[in-house]
């Protein structure tokens, strides 16, 4: 899956939707897995309400933090209503993962779309271990949160 | 702990994924920085944040210049010192740091500033580049974490060689982007803070500053030659294919490395003074030179100057953030206009956010309304679009003052000020001061919105809060005391509450609009999102064992 090549994700949701947090957890992997890896996202004013999006680039060797226009392989939308301003930046066969790509009706807490989102997200990155993911998610969540956030990871692996 | 044991920070070495400004926290740290001082500003905030994090003795000042002079004074006190701000910051510090550069330092001062091309959080664009040529001071542009980590160092060798202070500049992309980062041990301070009378240096009265001129001078043309010459190691060249060259500096240097895969590159790291000489051999050795850099063409013009001939970038790019693509473009002589992308959904007030009470009054009550910079800023927007100015933090009193002042009666009779608190404590003193001494015929009203924290840049503390940046309790400022005591007639705190908020603070203006008294309107309630934060006061560590707390017993 990964070789030379940069593979390109963006996360994007809502203010407040834990866009940041599932940017985060996807970077910690990616770096645990020994690639290089940028991430860059626009905050500042994210309380609001207002669209936040997070670009991740990992591979070799990765140069600029922003993946560039029509070269996103996949996207993750954490809401419906951002899928219109973000789904021009995949590529041609780039893949749409979106809130109805798991079964809404499983996922216990609603808040944990962002991890189930990434569940989705790791069965097309097989190369990736299922324990860097669990760790990552560990790493990103008080101790008390541990367990709704690995099934909501759960599901979202299952979902494929 | 005294400053002896604050000298060695504990280091370990470690790889971490960081954002730059994280990089730039690490790397205070691990160089026994002893003060930083700060005002938080997109998208330079988080770096004192972390250092506090990390066990670095950091502050917030009640804004920019007040902070840079307080590290000036601990870096001429031999402190080892950082400063940050944005970009805005520093026109508000530009007072001192010009001088600053004529005194000089006893040990190393970096002046970190953050740049915000394409205004991700930010009233304009401005590139602090101009700074350093108009004060005199070198500075330093990292391209990713590991270059703020390893500039970082550098400064403060630089600044203690030449006993100068020295910016550190990123963009947003620098600052908010995360990379991976090597960590090594960084040279400690070399002595622990002490004062030394030196009246010549430190006091610039005329007959002190003329000779300081010619030594800055002097110093900058030693630091131009120092880094023209390979031990500076602030340059990189990277062999490529000798028909096109490109020098660049910052962010401008990563997107081009992915743009123009098989170009040679002059990386150039201290972009003022800039080593002129490493680049005229760079330019020498390809046959078509392009300058690739964010925000103005400031390394292009400084480079044709000294009659080396390379391309710059047609004025359409100093607009914005550069991106791959836009490099791609200029290296391409492509002036056409980028695609039009659909927009994200815009910030707005959170649901339950106090401003938005106030915000709904406005609009019963057909104002003019001079504003300011905050979350309250949003109130311009639907469904409120109430505010008629913002311009900088702070200017929405004087501004509201001015236009009293030449307004035909009726209409100055429904001007009104709207100001955050944080924003009062940064630079709105000074613009009661005025009203109290030259108040127009109609008086004036001054809302100053208190949620009790800086909200817009991440829930900052400030002299208003009682609580320090790493929430220790302190002295509180406040702000109805300080207006009654600087001679505001009336003085009121009203509790927007959101039963009957609106309908009593419609009330309450329209009584204080027909006077010609000079009124402020202290509307209080704190930041939903604040909610959590204060949860931490409730741990906080009372006053009296307090770090700067009660001196008298010791
Ligand atoms: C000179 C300068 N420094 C910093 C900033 C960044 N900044 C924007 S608004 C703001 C303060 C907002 O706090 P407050 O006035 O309390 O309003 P709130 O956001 O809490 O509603 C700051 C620090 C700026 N715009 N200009
Ligand atoms: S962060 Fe606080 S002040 Fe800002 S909009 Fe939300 S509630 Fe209002």
């Amino acid at each position: 899956m990964v070789a030379d090549n940069i593979i390109n994700v963006i996360v994007a949701g809502i203010g407040g939707q834990g866009v940041l947090r599932a940017s985060d957890i996807f970077g910690q992997v990616v770096f645990a897995a020994g690639y290089d890896v940028k991430k860059s996202e626009v905050h500042g004013m994210s309380q609001r309400g207002g669209s936040v999006v997070s670009d991740i680039r990992f591979g070799k060797q990765v140069f600029s933090p922003m993946v560039p226009p029509e070269e996103c392989d996949y996207l993750v939308v954490l809401e419906e209503t951002q899928i219109e301003s973000n789904v021009h930046r995949l590529r041609p066969n780039g893949v749409l993962i979106k809130p109805d790509s798991i079964d809404l009706t499983k996922l216990r807490n609603k808040r944990s779309i962002n991890v189930a989102l990434l569940g989705v997200l790791s069965t097309y990155l097989p190369d990736l271990p299922e324990e860097l993911w669990l760790s990552a998610i560990r790493n990103n969540f008080a101790e008390k949160l541990h367990q709704i956030n690995e099934t909501a990871f759960r599901l979202g692996k299952s979902s494929r | 702990m005294n400053a002896a044991t604050a000298l060695q920070p504990t280091f370990q070495p470690a790889r971490l994924l960081l954002s730059g400004n994280e990089a730039l926290a690490y790397a205070a740290y691990h160089s026994g920085v002893q003060l930083g001082t700060g005002y938080p500003g997109t998208p330079s905030t988080e770096m004192l944040e972390n250092f506090a994090k990390l066990g670095g003795h950091a502050q917030w000042a009640p804004n920019e210049k007040v902070a840079f002079e307080v590290a000036l004074g601990a870096a001429i006190a031999k402190g080892r010192t950082v400063v940050t701000m944005k970009h805005v910051g520093l026109n508000v510090a530009a007072d001192p740091l010009f001088t600053a550069a004529y005194t000089g330092v006893a040990a190393g001062f970096v002046v970190f500033v953050a740049d915000d091309f394409g205004m991700a959080s930010s009233q304009n664009e401005q590139d602090t580049r101009y700074y350093a040529k108009a004060a005199g001071l070198p500075l330093l542009d990292p391209s990713d974490s590991q270059d703020a980590y390893d500039f970082f160092a550098k400064a403060i060798e630089i600044s203690e060689r030449w006993q100068l202070p020295i910016i550190l500049r990123t963009t947003t992309r620098v600052s908010h982007s995360k990379s991976i980062v090597t960590l090594h041990e960084l040279p400690p301070p070399l002595q622990p803070p002490h004062f030394v009378r030196d009246i010549p240096t430190y006091v610039m009265i005329p007959a002190y500053a003329r000779p300081a001129h010619a030594r800055l001078l002097k110093k900058l043309d030693e630091i131009q030659e120092w880094n023209d010459s390979s031990i500076s190691s602030l340059q990189r060249v990277i062999p490529g294919d000798s028909s096109l060259g490109i020098i660049a500096s910052g962010i401008a240097y990563i997107h081009a490395r992915e743009a123009a895969p098989h170009a040679c590159f002059l990386k150039i790291g201290m972009p003022f003074p800039l080593p002129l000489e490493t680049i005229r051999k760079f330019v020498a050795s390809v046959e078509r030179c392009v300058v690739i850099e964010e925000g103005d063409p400031i390394l292009a013009e400084a480079i044709r100057a000294a009659g080396i001939h390379v391309e710059s970038k047609p004025p359409l790019y100093r607009l914005g953030e550069l991106n791959v693509q836009k490099v791609r473009k200029i290296l391409n002589y492509d002036i056409s206009p980028d695609a039009a992308v659909p927009r994200g959904k815009p910030p707005e007030l959170c649901p339950a956010c106090p401003h938005r009470t106030v915000f709904s009054a406005f609009q019963s009550l057909n104002l003019i309304i001079t504003g300011d910079i905050g979350c309250y800023t949003l109130g311009v927007l639907e469904p409120f679009g109430e505010m008629d100015t913002c311009v900088c933090m702070g200017a929405s009193i004087g501004m509201g003052l001015g236009m009293r002042h030449v307004l035909p009666e009726d209409q100055a009779r429904r001007v009104l000020s709207v100001i955050g608190d944080g924003t009062f404590m940064h630079s709105g003193l000074t613009g009661l001061l005025e009203m109290v001494y030259n108040p127009p015929p109609t008086g004036h009203i001054v809302l100053i919105l208190d949620n009790g924290t800086t909200a817009m840049t991440g829930l900052q503390e400030h002299p208003g809060t009682g609580r320090t940046l790493d929430m220790h309790a302190t002295g509180q400022v406040r702000i109805e005391d300080v207006a009654r005591g600087i001679g505001v007639q009336n003085v009121i705190v009203f509790d927007p509450d959101p039963k009957d908020g609106e309908e009593n603070l419609i009330k309450l203006v329209k009584e204080y609009l027909v006077k010609n008294d000079t009124t402020v309107i202290i509307v209080r309630r704190p930041c939903i999102l604040s909610a959590k934060k204060e949860k931490e006061y409730k741990k906080v560590i009372p006053i009296t064992e307090a770090r700067g707390g009660c001196h008298g017993c010791g």
